[in-house]
This record gives C-alpha cells, structure tokens and sequence, in this order.
C-alpha cells in the first residue's frame, strides 16, 4: 500500500498552508482536493482581507490563493491530488479516496482534516424554491464564473458575509433590495455596512423572512419586524419584489470524516456545530488525526490560515522534522491569539474555553 | 446573465461550447460548470423533489447540497454545480430517484 507522511484532506486556506508548512520543515505531503483546483472559498473573495500584514491583510482572497498555490507547486515534497475526495478513515489509519474514477488508498503517518464548512439553511415558507442560494452559491456564480445569479436580491443575514456578498453583487451590477437580519444589530464590521448604505441598500435589523413565493422560481419574499421575543409582528409584513435570496446565515463545520476517524465530538454554538475536541497543537483525541481551519470551529479565512500553520508545524515536529520548532509553533499560537483578540475574537474565544472545559493535552 | 464588466475581475472565458439541456441546444464556455452554463441562459430549474415534486435549483453550488442532481449523458444524479461543461454533453432533467439501466 502507498505510504505518505502527511495527508492534508482539502486544499483551502488552512489546508494549503498546513501542507507547506509541513513539507517546509521535510515531511512529505500528499495533499488532496476535491475541486478541480485549490484555493477552497478563497477564489472567489474579491475583497480585501481584514487582520495584520502577516496574515495578508490587504490583500483579496483570490491573490492569496495564487500565492499559497504557487508555492505549494514548487516544493518538490508536496504531492497535490485534485478531484480526489477522500471518503473513509479505517481503523488502521488507512484513508481511502476517489479521484479520476479510481479508488485509491493511502496509509499516512498523519493526517490533518482541512474539511472547511458548509453553508447552513434556514426554515420559512416554500424555501425549497429555485433563487433561493446560499452566499457561497452567489459568490460561486458571479466571482467565480462570471453569471449574476438574478436581477433583484434579499440578502438574509447582516454578518460579514451578509455585507460583503451584498456589496459584491453591486460590484456584478445587481440591485439589492434589502439586508435583513433577525439580530437587533448588525453582525458584521460596521464599515462594510456603511459602505452598503451609502449605496442605498437598507438595512432591517430585527427582521425575519415569512415567506418566499413564486410558481417556478422565486418572484419575491414578505419579511415582518420580530419583536423582543423573536416572534413576528403582526402587521409589519413588507413584500419584497426579488428573484433571488441570498442566505447568508452561517457555517456548520464539515465533520464527517471527524467522526468516522472516532474522534470525541463536541457541540460548540459559537463554533457552528459539533467539532473534534483537540489540544492546543490541533490534535483530535485520535493520535495523528489533527484538524484546521472551519472543519474545527468556523471562524474566517485568516484564522483558518494559522491554524494551518500550527497543525503544518505541529505534524512535523511529532515526526521529527524542523529546527526551531518550538519558536515557531509558539509564534504561530501567538498569531492566533493576537487575531482573536479584538471583540470579533470574542466568540471564538467563548467557544475555544467550552472545547477545552476538560483541560489542555500535549502532543503525544 | 453574464458579467461583462466588472471592477476587479476579469473573466478569461474558455472557448464557446455547445451542449443539450433537454434536447435543446444551449452555448456555454469550456472551464464552467453545466449549472453556471445554464444559469446564465436563463434556466434555473433543474430537478424537482421527490414527494411533492417541487421545483428545485441549485443551492451551495460546491457539490455539497445535491439539491441540482440531472442526468448527464445517461448517468443519473450528477451534481451539475461542480460537473464541468463538455461539447455535445446530453444534460436532462431527472425523473425520480434515477435508472443505471439506459
């Protein structure tokens, strides 16, 4: 059976920069994507990144994306299987995947799920309708490949993502009517969302979706003001003329392979759903299974990219490899701290303290 | 509909293809997934649900959801949203749970 050191399953921000780190210090690293090309949800933010200069700020996602990729594709320890979908984790510790219609299996010395997240949905009237699509979705249509998902949008949710989708659909020349959010305040940094109003988008805190309605399609939404209760206020229904909705309500972590490796799970809200328990090096309760980025906790971009960089090292320095290992894993961990210092770093920091409620392990 | 212009990206399309969707033919670019293809002509049903029959579009457009499975060249429950665009392809509607019998 082929044999690697490292295997990273996914090939997005933390884990591209997981297997560059590994490989860096001399592990040799397979890395596997299910998509046609690396960058996960980095190819499609056109906007420019928050944080500090380490962590690219400044910088849009899709150029942070050609960077990590290029110097993946020269580090000659750094194998990259595209279209491969890893699909089991056996007790042995042997993965298996599909890629170009062939099964293949791989027995690595470590493995670090880089999984990311997948969008969350939310209950109303007739949600099943065609123009109803997740913000990923939108941002896959007219980031991606250039086609404007509709003429008129409701964007739900009013968190960053909320504002930035919002602000990029205006980029692609499409109108948006409102941005509703059932929260009494805005969710995302209070700069996107005066950017949006500026433009002449409002912006209905305290506001839910009712309904959507349409015989094929969406042809538009009635949304109502929710009291403190969050229940809706008879009498305040709005019907908005739309064809699409945006739904832009949050992450749940991709955990399957979490679980079929055996690792303890636990539910996190401020993560977005049950993520593995793990130490402060991101190792799961399985020994050599190690996670990174969204699949442990949702967070953002920059954070998922440090957490790469602390699994990347992490995984070397338990097979032997670097030099000044413990300055660098202690940099990187005080990157990350530093990131989530600010009051968006609150939640995170909520949830981390509920995740390691049992106590800090060591690396074994 | 297709972006045109825009302030940040520029869309380096690949060369024009034809496929059919339902035996009509429709143009698309090589590179692009069928459902972006159809997407910008205009078609956004593309399967309908199994108990009610409701229609149903694409959601996560990341091959997470199956909310957008067709037939593909005889092959049911193909995620269109990351299936990538070939010449000729035959794209149809499915009917039910789908046949490996065609």
């Amino acid at each position: 059976m082929r044999e690697t050191e490292v295997l990273v399953v996914g090939g997005g921000p933390a884990g591209m920069v997981a297997a560059i780190e590994a490989a860096e210090r001399g592990a040799k690293v397979v890395l596997t994507e299910r998509d046609d090309r690396l960058g996960g949800q980095l190819i499609k933010q056109t906007h420019k990144f928050f944080g500090s200069q380490k962590q690219y700020a400044g910088s849009r996602g899709i150029d942070i994306s050609k960077l990590l990729e290029e110097k993946l594709s020269n580090n000659p320890n750094i194998e990259i299987l595209t279209e491969t979908t890893v699909l089991g984790i056996y007790e042995d510790g042997v993965v298996t995947m599909e890629g170009a219609n062939k099964h293949l299996k791989l027995k690595p010395k470590r493995t670090i799920l880089a999984t990311g997240a997948s969008e969350k949905f939310l209950p109303f009237a007739n949600n099943d309708l065609p123009g109803i699509y997740g913000a990923g979705a939108v941002q896959t249509l007219m980031n991606v490949y250039g086609v404007t998902p509709g003429q008129r949008v409701l964007m739900v949710g009013a968190g960053n993502i909320g504002l930035i989708v919002s602000y990029q659909l205006m980029q692609s020349g499409v109108e948006v009517a409102a941005i509703i959010d059932a929260a009494p305040k805005i969710g995302g940094y209070l700069v996107h969302a005066s950017k949006i109003r500026r433009a002449g988008v409002p912006i209905f805190t305290s506001h839910t979706i009712l309904n959507a309605y349409g015989q094929e399609f969406v042809e538009g939404a009635i949304v109502a003001s929710l009291d403190d209760k969050w229940q809706p206020i008879l009498g305040t229904e709005k019907d908005l003329a739309v064809d699409v909705i945006c739904l832009a309500v949050g992450l749940s972590p991709l955990t399957e392979l979490c679980w079929q490796a055996g690792c303890e799970m636990k539910y996190i809200p401020e993560f977005g759903g049950y993520v593995p328990r793990k130490n402060e090096f991101l190792e799961t309760t399985v020994p050599g299974v190690y996670v990174c980025g969204d699949a442990g906790g949702v967070e953002e971009a920059s954070a998922a990219m440090v957490e790469g960089r602390v699994a990347g090292i992490s995984v070397a320095a338990s097979l032997g490899f670097g030099l000044n290992i413990v300055q660098d894993l202690e940099a990187a961990l005080k990157d990350l701290d530093q990131l989530r210092s600010g009051p968006a770093g609150e939640k995170i920091l909520k949830g981390l303290e509920k995740l390691f409620a049992r106590g800090k392990q060591h690396v074994s | 509909m297709r972006i045109e212009n825009h302030p940040i990206l520029i869309f380096d399309r690949g060369k024009i293809l034809s496929f059919f969707f339902n035996g009509e033919v429709i143009k698309g670019y090589e590179g692009e997934s069928i459902a972006a293809a159809l997407h910008a002509a205009g078609i956004k049903v593309l399967s309908h649900s199994h108990e009610l029959h409701h229609p149903r579009g694409l959601f996560c457009a990341i091959g997470n959801c199956s909310s957008c499975l067709m037939v593909v060249d005889g092959q049911p429950n193909v995620r269109v949203c990351v299936e990538k665009l070939r010449e000729g392809m035959r794209v149809e509607t499915q009917k039910g749970k789908g046949c490996l019998t065609q």
